[in-house]
């Protein structure tokens, strides 16, 4: 475990220091608060509901985009090989750089903090959606970065990892949109695998287990399938 | 120390290592030799639990590979060819990472990354990141990096590649240095460096183990293998041919060159034993003039290109 913060703390600090973390987050904010803040007047309400309605679609190539790096780059390098040959596993690299990333979503989404306290001034703004937006966008966060780690963990080619990683997270979020052209046996199974289903869910302010659950087990599937791969490339 | 026992690696069909046994004592600097593509580096890459051998077992003192992987991680210090560290971090950070995974106390870590500043010669690019440094740099944090935890192990991967004949001599330096105290393994396709560094050699080829020896024992075992330079005035290949072909040893005379203009010819004999003193007494009583007599001691050279060209 004690290597797994190492590691957690040097990912972080690494996105820091490469220019991708000022990028990611300056396009993040540009892209949420124009398409947020320009429809926010003529709805004249004042909630977050179409700031956390866009967020698994801009999630869905924010978050690849931070995690391609993360085995790409190290299979690329070479470095994986002097990683893997002091004293860790492949578990503890891989629960090191998931913290790391999730706690990049987590800085990314800080500055959007400022969304709610703005608007608290204008209208009267139930903040119980607004920590449920919040807490839901870090399960997404974490689910995603689980899926963008298995994509980043496949190849060595850090733009496939980026495209492998966005179309699994495109797919888990418009899956529950496709399901108009679907029969309707199916549409329980599909709706439940709609990762933009139960975030709207969560950001209405109601934490229910079921979409707790959901968020935790595409976590852990997509950990775990990184994990079977690594170890079955060395 | 470490212990290999009939340890195969396959690459899909492609067989890299094949059947490999040899043991590695306490103390020593061992050599492995071979040409491109023998199977070193998959040797190493095994022996440090990167990869998994395809059958049979590495033991590093009681531990096996297969049980006690991580144990044995924490015994070894390795560096792989070209030192791939990570480009971005700079040179003090990326030790102090290495510190922090290989469990050094936090008052332990500064006074070891000194250390190793010192031992490595790092002072002056410790605050530089890795990606603007020259090669022979990297190769020294590379170094500095296996030897963070004073494991008791190194193993390194071709530590001299690359670099400048200032490099070179400045890395072997280092690593005789350390070897007095430590386990060495290191591979090189250079014989004049496991001839400077190692105390034992192991040639492999295709896979296989051709040789192992120190590089003494390696030149005298193909020793009865002796080439004799003679140049002579005066001589024609039949009557030398006759003349010494006579003495018991010979196996071969052949004539490599004559000059017309000074009637001198040159001639190589093979031979299967040191008989210098018979050849000398018969070349005494013709009328032959000698200008030149030498024996060509063996070199590992030789032997390297003799074992790894017959398989």
């Amino acid at each position: 475990m004690q290597q797994a913060i190492t590691i957690f703390k040097k990912e972080f600090k690494t996105y820091f220091i490469t220019p991708i973390a000022y990028i990611v987050i300056s396009i993040f904010l540009i892209v949420t608060g124009w398409f947020f803040f320009s429809t926010f007047f003529i709805f004249n309400q004042a909630t977050l509901r179409n700031f956390f309605g866009l967020l698994p679609i801009t999630f869905s190539f924010v978050v690849p985009a931070i995690t391609m790096r993360l085995f790409s780059e190290e299979f690329n390098i070479g470095s994986y090989e002097l990683l893997l040959t002091m004293p860790v596993t492949s578990r503890e690299v891989i629960v090191g750089k998931f913290l790391a990333s999730v706690a990049f979503i987590a800085a990314v989404l800080l500055p959007t903090l400022t969304y709610p306290v703005t608007i608290s001034f204008l209208g009267n703004l139930d903040w119980g959606p607004v920590w449920g937006g919040y807490i839901g966008a870090i399960l997404l966060g974490a689910a995603f970065c689980a899926i963008g780690i298995f994509a980043s963990s496949l190849t060595r080619n850090q733009i496939i990892s980026f495209i492998t990683g966005m179309a699994i997270c495109f797919a888990l979020t418009l899956v529950d949109k496709t399901l108009f052209f679907l029969p309707h046996n199916m549409l329980g199974i599909l709706s439940y695998l709609g990762a933009d289903y139960h975030f709207q869910n969560i950001s209405k302010g109601i934490i229910d287990s079921r979409d707790v659950v959901y968020f935790l087990s595409v976590t852990f599937i997509a950990l775990y399938s990184a994990h079977l791969v690594v170890e079955e490339k060395y | 120390m470490i212990r290999i026992d009939n340890l195969s690696k396959y690459y899909h069909d492609f067989c890299a290592v094949d059947q490999i046994n040899f043991e590695i004592n306490k103390g020593e600097i061992l050599g492995l030799l071979g040409p491109n593509g023998a199977g070193k580096t998959t040797i190493l890459r095994m022996l440090t639990g990167f990869l998994r051998p395809s059958s049979g077992t590495i033991s590093v003192k009681d531990f096996t590979i297969d049980e006690h992987r991580l144990e044995i991680k924490k015994l070894l210090g390795y560096l792989p060819e070209s030192a791939p560290l990570y480009h971005d971090m700079i040179v003090y950070d990326y030790l102090n990472y290495v510190a922090s995974i290989r469990g050094l106390t936090s008052e332990r870590k500064i006074p070891r990354i000194k250390e190793l500043a010192d031992l490595c010669g790092l002072n002056e690019v410790m605050h530089r990141p890795i990606n603007e440094l020259s090669k022979g740099y990297k190769q020294r944090v590379g170094l500095a990096h296996s030897m963070m935890s004073d494991p008791e192990i190194l193993v390194l991967d071709e530590p001299t590649s690359g670099l400048d004949p200032n490099q070179i001599v400045e890395i072997r330096d280092i690593i005789r240095q350390i070897g007095k105290k430590k386990t060495i393994v290191l591979s090189t396709h250079i014989l004049s460096e496991a001839e400077a560094t190692c105390d034992r050699v192991v040639i492999i080829n295709q896979g296989k183990i051709v040789a192992d020896g120190s590089a003494d024992t390696l030149k005298h075992s193909t020793e009865g293998e002796n080439l004799v330079h003679i140049t002579l005035v005066n001589a024609d290949l039949k009557s030398v041919q006759d003349i010494l072909g006579s003495i018991v040893g010979v196996k071969s005379i052949e004539q490599v060159e004559a000059h017309a203009d000074n009637g001198q010819t040159k001639f190589t004999c093979l031979t299967s034993k040191d008989i210098r003193a018979e050849m000398y007494q018969k070349i005494k009583e013709t009328s032959w003039i000698l200008t030149e007599f030498y024996q060509e001691t063996q070199s590992l050279e030789n032997i390297f290109r003799e074992l790894t060209r017959e398989n």
